[in-house]
C-alpha cells in the first residue's frame, strides 16, 4: 500500500506542508512555505480576518466604503471583505467608493472594472469625480502645471473626494486597500525625507479618528505578492496599469529597494513595519491641527496652511483658479533645481494616500 | 500636509530639505550651483567668483585647484556638509580642513566627548573614517599637550590615546603576508604621531575568550559557522569586535573608546536597523555617547560624511591602509548601494536621514555618566536636558539583548525565571532580540544550546544579568519592609 501511495506521488511534487493531504502548488511569498491553492485562500483570508479581529477595526452595524480604483488591491480587499463579512457575521453594510480623477486612458478604463466589481460582488457603487467636486480632471490640471507636482494635487484632492463620498453615502468608516508593501515603502520614505511627523503616524491601522471619517487599512499585513497571487488563482476581474502621469514618482526608489529586499529576505518588509511602530518618537510631534477650512467649511485634520486658515485643497484649488499653479507647491524662492527636487519628494510624501496599480509580475 | 511654504509654523510641515541650516554652525549658500559644479570644473569660467574659496575669498577653492586631476571627480562629485551641494570643493584647502576639524571639536565640546582626565582608546581599522579621526583626536591632544606646557599651575592634565587595531583574521580570510604587512604600516602611522606617544594594541577577535588563542579560534569558528544568515554572521562579527575593544579597553585602564563612524555610515545604520526590525533600539546606536557598555563608546565624527574624510585623507595625504575588501554581503550590500545611489541623486540624503533619525528619542545611557568634576559638566547637561534622559526609577531596569546589547522593547521581553540557574532554549531566545532571534540563533533547539556554549562569557553573563535585573529591582522597593536576609539565595 506504501510503496504504491510512493510510486502515485508526482515526480517533482510534494505535499502542502499545511493540509498534507493536496500537492503543493505555489510557495508562499510572505513564508516560503509549500503550499496547495486551497490551503493558500484559507491563510490569506484568515490572517486578515485576525487583523480585524485583533486590531477591532469594525464594530457590527457599521456601514463601511471600500476605496475602490479598479486596482488589484481594492478589488481582492473588496472580495475578501464581502466573503468575510459573510463568513464572520461581521453585520457590516458594505459600499464601494471610487474616485475618478478624469484621467483619460486609465481612469475610465478602472472605473469600468469596479462597475463590474458592483455586479460581481453585490456592492453599492458611488463614484466622485474631481470634475464635480472641483471643477477641474487631472488631465486639465497637468495640461496646466505639466508633470510636476501633479500627483501633490491629486493626492491631496482624492483624500478630500473620499471624505466626501464617505460623507454622501453616510458612512462610518474607510477602508483602503494599503498593503503590507506600501506602509513599508512610506516608512522609508518618511525616514528618507525627514518627515519624524508622519513618520510616527503612518504605521497606524486606524487613522483620522478625530477627523471627519476614520480611514483602516486591514492589508496592513498582507504582502503585494500574495494579494496578486490570490487574484491570480481566483481570476478576478482587475485593471493593472500604473498612472500615465507617475513615471517619476520618488516612491520608486523605495519600492525598487523593497523588492530587492523582500528577495533576500521576505519577512524584512514586516520587519520595517514593525520598526516604524517601534520608533521611539515624542507624542509631541504627533498631533497635527484641525478645525475647519475658513474656504469651504469642511473640517479638516490636516495641517492648515497659515497666515490663511484653508485646508490644503482650497490652497491648490485657489492656485489652479488664479493661474497661480505653483501656489502652495516649493518654496516662494529658488531657482528651477530646486522646484524640480520639490516636486519629485512631493510626489512621494503626497501620494501617501494615492495607491499605485501593480502590474501582475511573479 | 506638508505645504513647503518659507513661513509656515505648522507642527506637520517640514523645512525643505537643502534650506534646513538649523544645526549648521557653517551656514552654506543656497546649491544653486549644485547640478553644475557635479558636471563640470568651475575653472570653466562661468562663475568666477566660485574659483575662489567661498569662506576666505582668497585662496583658490578645491575644485578650481583639482579641475585638471583626477582628484576632481572625488572632489566635485557631490556630497558635503548640511547644504546640498559639494560645498567641499567650494572651500579652499585650509578653509575645509579647519570646517572638518571644527565638527570635530564642536562634537567632543558640546557633548563633554573626552575630558582631561580621560585615557581615549581609537578603535582602528585602517580606514579612512578612522585615520580621520585618529589624526583629528591626535591634533587636540597636542594642543593640550602645548596648553599644559605653557600653564603654570599645570591643573589641567592632558587627556591619554592609544590606539587598537582588531585583528579578524581568524574569521575573514586575508593573506598573511598582506596581513603582517598592513599591520606594519598601522603601527609606523601611529609611532608617527607623538609626541604625546600612543601604545598600538593588535587584539584579535578570539582574545574575547578567556582561553589559550587556539582554543579560542576553533571555539569562534564554530560559533560563527552556526549561524546560517549571512547578514547574521556579518552583524554578529561587529558585535564581537565591539566586545574586543571593550576588553582591550578594560585591560589597559582606557576610559573611552572612540569610533570613527561617520554620518555615511550611520545613515546605512539606520536603513539596517529599520530594515531588521531593530527600530525600538535604533536611538541608541546613533547619538555620540553610548554608555550603556563598561567604558563609554564616543562617535565624534558623527557630522562628517564619508566623502569629506577622503577628501580629508587625500588633502592632507594621510596614510590609510587596506586590511581587507570590507566585503559586505546580503542586507547590509544592499543597504549600502541604495544609500549610495540616494546619495548620488540628493548629496543631501545621508545627512537628511541621520536628522531624521536623530529626532527619536534616545536612551538614558546615552549621555555621558556623571564625571567627578562639577564644571566639566553643566555645558553638556544643559544640552541634554530637553530628552529628560534621567533613568526612570519607578520603572524596572532597562534590559538588553544578550547578542547585541540594544535595549529590549519591554512589551517583547517575556519575563522568566531561571530554574536553578540553568537556561532553557526559551530562556536563550527570551534574552535576545527578536531580530538576533530570527538572523543569529540557530532555529534547531539541539543547535541553538550547542550556541550558546559557544558565546563568549561577556554574552552570557549580560543575559543573566538582564534575567535577575528585574528580580533584583523588585526586592530594592520591597527591601526595606523584608525581615530576612535570604529568601531565595542570590
Amino acid at each position: 500500500m506504501e510503496a504504491e501511495e510512493v510510486a502515485a506521488k508526482p515526480p517533482k511534487g510534494r505535499f502542502c506542508t499545511i493540509c498534507n493531504q493536496r500537492r503543493a502548488a505555489l510557495k508562499r511569498p510572505k513564508t516560503l512555505e509549500q503550499i496547495c491553492r486551497e490551503c493558500f485562500y484559507a491563510v490569506f483570508e484568515e490572517e486578515i480576518h485576525g487583523v480585524i479581529v485583533d486590531n477591532q477595526l469594525f464594530k457590527p452595524g457599521e456601514r463601511v466604503a471600500i476605496g475602490a480604483s479598479g486596482g488589484k488591491d481594492s478589488t481582492v480587499l473588496a472580495y475578501v471583505l464581502s466573503e468575510l463579512n459573510r463568513r464572520h457575521n461581521y453585520g457590516l453594510d458594505l459600499f464601494l467608493l471610487s474616485v475618478d480623477e478624469g484621467i483619460t486612458g486609465y481612469r475610465d478604463d478602472s472605473l469600468e472594472t469596479v462597475k463590474r466589481n458592483e455586479i460581481q460582488y453585490g456592492l453599492p457603487l458611488k463614484v466622485v469625480s474631481y470634475k464635480d467636486l472641483y471643477g477641474w480632471t487631472m488631465d486639465e490640471i497637468v495640461k496646466l502645471i505639466g508633470l510636476k507636482n501633479n500627483c501633490t494635487f491629486c493626492g491631496v484632492f482624492r483624500r478630500q473626494a473620499l471624505d466626501r463620498g464617505a460623507t454622501l453615502l453616510k458612512v462610518d468608516k474607510l477602508v483602503t486597500g494599503h498593503n503590507a508593501d506600501d506602509i513599508a515603502e512610506t516608512v522609508l520614505l518618511n525616514i528618507l525625507r525627514g518627515d519624524i511627523a508622519r513618520l510616527s503616524r503612518c504605521t497606524s491601522i486606524t487613522t483620522g479618528e478625530d477627523g471627519p471619517i476614520p480611514r483602516c487599512k486591514p492589508f496592513k499585513y498582507t504582502y503585494e505578492k500574495e494579494i496578486v497571487m490570490y487574484a491570480y488563482f481566483k481570476r478576478l476581474d482587475y485593471f493593472s496599469t500604473e498612472c500615465i502621469y507617475s513615471p517619476n514618482a520618488y516612491r520608486g526608489f523605495a519600492r525598487e529597494f523593497i523588492k530587492d529586499l523582500e528577495r533576500i529576505r521576505p519577512r524584512a518588509i514586516l520587519d520595517i513595519i514593525k520598526s516604524g511602530e517601534d520608533f521611539r518618537i515624542s507624542t509631541s510631534t504627533k498631533m497635527p491641527e484641525q478645525g475647519n477650512c475658513e474656504r469651504c467649511g469642511y473640517i479638516s485634520s490636516q495641517v492648515m496652511c497659515k497666515p490663511v486658515k484653508w485646508c490644503k485643497a482650497c490652497v491648490l484649488l485657489e492656485g489652479l483658479n488664479r493661474g497661480l499653479p505653483k501656489l502652495g507647491i516649493g518654496r516662494s524662492r529658488g531657482a528651477n533645481n530646486e522646484q524640480s527636487k520639490n516636486a519629485k519628494e512631493a510626489k512621494g510624501i503626497d501620494s501617501i494616500q494615492s495607491k499605485q496599480c501593480g502590474t501582475l509580475d511573479f | 500636509m506638508a505645504c513647503n511654504s518659507a513661513t509656515c509654523q505648522s507642527g506637520g510641515c517640514y523645512r525643505e530639505d537643502n534650506g534646513d541650516r538649523v544645526d549648521d554652525p557653517f551656514p552654506q549658500p543656497p546649491p544653486a550651483v549644485a547640478t553644475e559644479s557635479t558636471q563640470q570644473p568651475l575653472s570653466n569660467g562661468k562663475n568666477s567668483d566660485s574659483a575662489f574659496c567661498i569662506k576666505c575669498k582668497l585662496k583658490e577653492s578645491m575644485a578650481a585647484a583639482f579641475s585638471s586631476s583626477s582628484a576632481s571627480a572625488q572632489v566635485t562629485g557631490g556630497g558635503g556638509g548640511g547644504g546640498g551641494a559639494s560645498d567641499s570643493s567650494r572651500f579652499c584647502g585650509d578653509c575645509f580642513r579647519s570646517n572638518l576639524y571644527g565638527k570635530f571639536r564642536l562634537a567632543v565640546t558640546s557633548n563633554a566627548l573626552i575630558s582631561p582626565s580621560d585615557n581615549v582608546l581609537v578603535a582602528f581599522s585602517g580606514g579612512p573614517s578612522s585615520r580621520v579621526a585618529l589624526q583629528f583626536v591626535h591634533e587636540m591632544q597636542m594642543k593640550a599637550q602645548k596648553n599644559f606646557d605653557a600653564s603654570r599651575d599645570r591643573s589641567l592634565p592632558v587627556f591619554g590615546v592609544g590606539v587598537a587595531f582588531i585583528d579578524e583574521s581568524s574569521s575573514i580570510s586575508i593573506p598573511a603576508e598582506k596581513f603582517s604587512q598592513a599591520v606594519e604600516e598601522m603601527r609606523l602611522v601611529v609611532s608617527n604621531l607623538a609626541p604625546p606617544v600612543k601604545e598600538f594594541h593588535v587584539v584579535s577577535t578570539e582574545s574575547i575568550y578567556s582561553s589559550d588563542s587556539n582554543n579560542g579560534r576553533n571555539r569562534l569558528k564554530d560559533l560563527l559557522n552556526a549561524v546560517a544568515d549571512v547578514t547574521g554572521k556579518e552583524d554578529l562579527l561587529v558585535h564581537l569586535r565591539m566586545l574586543a575593544l571593550q576588553k582591550v579597553a578594560l585591560k589597559n585602564g582606557y576610559t573611552k573608546i572612540l569610533l570613527g563612524t561617520c554620518t555615511s555610515r550611520i545613515a546605512c545604520h539606520v536603513l539596517e536597523a529599520t530594515v531588521k526590525g531593530q527600530g525600538y533600539s535604533l536611538a541608541a546606536d546613533i547619538q555620540y555617547v553610548d554608555a550603556r557598555w563598561e567604558i563609554p563608546v564616543i562617535l565624534p565624527l558623527r557630522d562628517c560624511l564619508a566623502q569629506e574624510l577622503n577628501i580629508m585623507c587625500s588633502l592632507d595625504s594621510l596614510k590609510t591602509v587596506e586590511v581587507h575588501n570590507d566585503h559586505h554581503s546580503g542586507i547590509n550590500a544592499l543597504i549600502t548601494s541604495f544609500v549610495k545611489l540616494l546619495q548620488e541623486e540628493n548629496p543631501s540624503r545621508e545627512s537628511t536621514i541621520v536628522r531624521t533619525a536623530g529626532k527619536l528619542t534616545p536612551f538614558h545611557f546615552n549621555r555621558m555618566p556623571e564625571p567627578d568634576d562639577c564644571n566639566m559638566q553643566l555645558a553638556s547637561q544643559r544640552r541634554q536636558k530637553k530628552y529628560n534622559l534621567k533613568p526612570n526609577e519607578s520603572l524596572p531596569p532597562e534590559s538588553f539583548c544578550r547578542i547585541c546589547n540594544s535595549p529590549l522593547k519591554k512589551s517583547d521581553v517575556k519575563s522568566y525565571k531561571l530554574e536553578n540557574q540553568i537556561m532553557s532554549a526559551e530562556d536563550i531566545s527570551n534574552g535576545c532580540c527578536t531580530s538576533c532571534q530570527f538572523q543569529i540563533l540557530p532555529k534547531d533547539i539541539s543547535l541553538l544550546e550547542h550556541f550558546y556554549s559557544l558565546l563568549p562569557q561577556q554574552m552570557v553573563a549580560r543575559g543573566e544579568y538582564s534575567c535577575l535585573g528585574e528580580d533584583r529591582w523588585l526586592r530594592e522597593q520591597i527591601q526595606d519592609c523584608l525581615l530576612s536576609d535570604t529568601e531565595d539565595g542570590t
